[in-house]
């Protein structure tokens, strides 16, 4: 037999475990299912926008790698690509294909920390972020060889990158480009059946297509609706 | 890759439809009067061939004579996507009518915009700083405030 319980309100956060971006949320819980969520948004906020309204254009660069510390390379890339667009400035083709390759690459690392740190906040402690840190790691290494930074990459300019790549970088993208899909089939062996994840996310807190698209979900949200 | 509509094609049908709507259409937007936004954002919507059922991002602009808001549209159907523009004038209570009566994911961009720009969007259901702490003073991202 059911037995009802009366909703109550607790408050999650700032200081919350998973504090990967702080944030609050005032959760209704009626049991252990959640019935009303209200999110309390700010304790990150910055005012970037506003700190670089008084910077010149190429002074916003470094700004934009710490607007989202696992897309430094993504960050540069989109700011750069407007500013180019807005002043009408060539880019090299070689500059081109780099920005390509570090924007890949900068996917992969993130993706590698995002899955790691779920799975970590679902309660499979570590081993599995591990196995995704060693290949994350990797790429960590190759931005260390081109632009001499592991988190904050200040890569891009207006109008290319601020250097070329040294030798040994081609080799060791070579490598890790090799070893990857051996990787994925890895991860895809302790995941795609590993209990602790199944159970705390199939069936759960689902998010209709329709309502999905009208909230305006996107990326591995908007995916995973359908 | 998603087309990006020509504003002026989309804008000849708009004025069609809505006379005097439409303020100017270029190839990369549309400005529209802002007493036809939540008509012509319907509009936009629910024409089968338009189909603009996702809603990317809202934002402002401050040119001081007046603000501008920018709405930018995807159909995930057709992909296709275009820029809609109004501009609200007056510092001391600028206000725009709501859209989150059509897409909900323009609730917390618009108290994005409220917070930091500080124009009003009625019929929200729910407008309050979403950034800042209530009782802040000012809306930092104006020009004016320094």
């Amino acid at each position: 037999m059911a037995i009802r319980t009366e909703p109550f309100v607790i408050n999650m956060g700032p200081q919350h475990p998973s504090t990967h971006g702080v944030f609050r949320m005032r959760v209704t819980l009626d049991g252990e299912v959640v019935i009303d969520l209200e999110p309390v948004f700010g304790y990150l906020h910055r005012g970037i926008e506003k700190l670089v309204e008084g910077r010149t254009y190429t002074q916003i660069i470094p700004i934009t790698d710490r607007l989202d510390y696992a897309a430094s390379m993504s960050n540069n890339l989109a700011y750069v690509l407007a500013v180019e667009k807005l002043a009408g400035i060539p880019v090299p083709e070689r500059a081109e294909y780099l920005r390509v390759i570090m924007a890949e690459l900068q996917r992969i690392a993130s993706h590698l920390l995002g899955v790691g740190s779920f799975l970590n906040d679902c309660g499979a402690f570590f081993t599995p972020f591990m196995y995704m840190w060693r290949e994350r790691e990797k790429i960590v290494d190759l931005f260390d060889m081109v632009c001499g930074q592991r988190l904050t990459y200040n890569y891009m300019r207006i109008g290319g990158v601020s250097h070329d790549v040294p030798d040994e970088f081609l080799v060791a993208l070579d490598k890790f480009v090799k070893s990857m899909p051996h990787f994925i089939d890895e991860y895809d062996q302790l995941l795609a059946e590993n209990e602790i994840l199944l159970v705390r996310s199939k069936s759960v807190g689902i998010l209709p297509k329709e309502l999905a698209i009208n909230s305006s979900a996107s990326g591995p949200v908007l995916r995973g609706s359908g | 890759m998603t087309l990006a509509l020509s504003g002026k094609e989309v804008g000849t049908g708009l004025e069609e439809k809505f006379p005097g709507s439409i303020v100017e259409s270029s190839q990369d937007s549309i400005l529209v009067k802002s007493e036809f936004l939540l008509p012509v954002a319907t509009y936009l919507k629910d024409t089968p061939e338009l189909d603009f059922n996702y809603l990317a991002s809202v934002t402002a602009v401050d040119y001081y004579d007046y603000f501008e808001v920018v709405y930018h549209l995807t159909s995930l159907p057709h992909n296709h996507s275009l820029v809609l523009k109004t501009r609200c004038y007056g510092r001391d209570n600028p206000s725009l009518p709501s859209v989150v009566s059509l897409w909900r994911g323009a609730d917390y961009q618009e108290r994005e915009v409220y917070d930091l720009m500080g124009i009003s969007f009625t019929g929200h259901p729910n407008l309050k700083r979403i950034f800042l702490w209530e009782g802040f003073e000012g809306h930092p991202l104006r020009r004016d405030y320094l």
